[in-house]
């Protein structure tokens, strides 16, 4: 976009650093895949390799084979994040349009009682204690899904603002004129107008589901079956950590133990569907970052 | 404004009568709320208690500030507040700098489809889990099967080090995996706001003669002022609250690692779960959301005085 002659130099020299930059963030990734795909006995012997001696699909055979642990786990953070965006788009959409209704009675007091969530907070302590203690969430899915992450007040207001800039009132105006009442509003006009929005926040909302290993380990202690699959992959660093610090382990932990090679074949496959959708959603999600910016 | 719409002048129950749809709306969200932020709030008087789970936390007896006499008489009081603070400066000048930096050289890329593969890439490894991230560094630095040590290390002829039981090698991993994975961020902020640049600014800049770097101070620089000067604000507002995930997770929980890996947050989340230690734990939570909430208001008072548009409130 600004180029001109005498340039060349500058181009190769930012094309160079970005080149650098864009292997620093990729060699990682590249890694761990390396890793999967290598023969346990090569592991052992020279440790994690770009360029491993000796290949093996081994690891993921295993994965396929003989883990229903494995599918387990992915089969509950799939319904996680499924259940968990669908139901974090539509309570924030529903507490943003009335926030929107600028002549609401009540509304300032509404979006303090939202925004304030944002200053303050009890922090884990708090919060452990009254979800596990009075809700009792704790090794129910209900843990999983609930704490935290199921409505945000930061979501609630960038949906806010969205409504207000980019649906006029009189759309609503018109649709009262014709004997639409507000639920009928709100989804027939509030919800595809809010579309752009709405997805933007799920796909936030999504990655926070699909990457969330907190509630896993503060409300499933027991029930292991509740586990997604960063908790597996969670469980299985402790359980080393265990074995390092005690020199043993209990059978219990060395069955939920696998190879190293699966451990990273199990991590690649936890980031292969962000690597798969990355594509689709990347504008979203970084529309959602951008607009976040200039409020807050 | 909107005298149009107001001909009615309707009254507050007919507005009221004429919206109650929408208080129904708001409800689902405002109890979850109550449940999720306002109860835990209320909660936090768990540090004045002696904590009895038969009791509960309204239950359980006053004991005055022992909780906070026990913390603050241990040293983790200090090492968690040092390091909470230290390890945010650096990461907000590290990680905006470094942003700063990319964006205006991938806004200056002329081919529009390397912009494109950069910006997205530089992105990418924030929707990183840590648990991922932690799996990620292991594969460098395990003192078994480690790239580092089974590799780089004796390829430079050096000798292998336990990289999870060593502390003073975790400020710069930590500082790297934290800029590694955050970066791209704060360069989409960036970019966007380079892009919302009129160019005729730069072509007149270039019949001028202006060089390149006369047209980044002048120019962009001036005009990423703000933004700047917003996000460094909005995270010293959170300066004493740290990514759980990246201090508890990449070094592993090493207990050996605690001197420089320990923060505010991880100590709180091991008094609970992992030491039993309750009173502790929830004195220390406690001291970070008052004293977290103070900072926010201040950093967002500043805010106030750089950008208005930009303050929470």
């Amino acid at each position: 976009m600004k180029t001109r002659k005498g340039e060349t130099g500058y181009q190769l020299f930012i094309n160079t650093v970005m080149i650098i930059v864009v292997i620093i963030i990729v060699l990682p990734f590249l890694l761990l895949f390396m890793s999967s795909i290598t023969e346990e006995s090569v592991l052992l012997t020279n440790g994690y390799s770009f360029f491993p001696a000796k290949f093996s699909a081994a690891s993921y055979a295993y994965i396929i084979r003989s883990s229903q642990k494995i599918f387990q786990a992915y089969g509950i953070t799939i319904a996680l994040t499924a259940i968990g965006t669908i139901a974090n788009v539509l309570l924030a959409a529903l507490m943003a349009y009335p926030l929107s209704i600028k002549r609401l009675p009540g509304r300032k007091i509404m979006a303090f009682f939202v925004f304030f969530t944002m200053l303050f907070n009890g922090g884990l302590v708090p919060s452990y204690l009254i979800w596990n203690g009075v809700f009792h969430v704790k090794d129910t899915f209900w843990g999983q899904l609930l704490p935290n992450i199921l409505c945000s007040a930061w979501n609630v207001v960038m949906i806010r603002t969205y409504f207000t800039t980019s649906i006029p009132e009189s759309l609503y105006e018109a649709a009262e004129i014709d004997g639409a009442g507000q639920f009928r509003i709100f989804s027939k006009i509030v919800l595809p107008l809010g579309k752009p929005i709405l997805v933007t926040m799920g796909t936030f909302s999504g990655l926070a589901y699909w990457n969330d290993w907190t509630n896993g380990l503060y409300y499933i202690q027991q029930k292991k079956t509740l586990f997604n699959i960063q908790n597996l992959l969670n469980q299985m660093v402790s359980n080393l950590q265990y074995l390092s610090q005690q020199g043993t382990m209990t059978s219990e932990m060395a069955a939920a133990l696998p190879r190293t090679g699966v451990q990273m074949a199990i991590a690649f496959v936890a980031i292969l569907p962000i690597m798969l959708v990355f594509p689709f959603f990347y504008k979203y999600y970084a529309k959602g970052i951008t607009v976040g910016a200039v409020k807050g | 404004m909107n005298q149009t719409k107001r001909k009615g002048a309707a009254s507050l129950l007919l507005n009221v009568k004429r919206y109650w749809p929408l208080y129904v709306m708001f409800i689902p969200g405002a109890i979850y709320m109550i449940i999720n932020n306002y109860m835990p709030m209320a909660g936090l008087v768990v540090a004045f208690k002696q904590y009895n789970a038969r009791k509960g936390i309204f239950g359980s007896p006053f004991i005055g500030l022992k909780n906070f006499e026990f913390l603050f008489k241990t040293p983790d009081a200090y090492v968690i507040t040092r390091n909470t603070i230290l390890y945010n400066v650096v990461f907000i000048v590290l990680n905006i700098t470094l942003s700063v930096i990319f964006a205006i050289m991938i806004t200056d890329t002329a081919k529009k489809f390397l912009q494109k593969t950069y910006q997205s890439m530089i992105l990418f490894p924030y929707l990183m889990s840590s648990v991922i991230l932690s799996y990620i560094v292991f594969a460098f630095l395990s003192s078994d099967n480690g790239i580092m040590n089974n590799s780089i290390l004796p390829a430079l002829g050096m000798s292998k080090i336990n990289w999870y039981s060593e502390p003073k090698y975790w400020p710069f991993i930590l500082v790297f995996v934290n800029a590694w994975k955050g970066v791209g961020y704060g360069c989409l902020i960036f970019i966007s706001n380079i892009n919302s640049i009129d160019l005729e600014l730069y072509e007149a800049a270039d019949l001028d003669g202006a060089s390149r770097l006369q047209k980044i101070k002048y120019i962009t620089m001036p005009f990423l002022k703000t933004s700047i000067i917003t996000l460094v604000l909005v995270n010293v507002g959170h300066i004493f609250y740290s990514d759980f995930g990246l201090f508890y997770q990449v070094p592993r929980n090493s207990g050996l690692l605690f001197p420089t890996t320990n923060v505010i947050d991880t100590y709180v989340y091991r008094g609970l779960m992992e030491n039993n230690n309750i009173g502790m734990s929830a004195a220390a939570g406690f001291y970070q959301s008052v004293v977290g909430f103070v900072i926010v208001i201040l950093a967002n008072w500043i805010v106030g005085k750089f950008d208005e548009d930009s303050t929470l409130f």
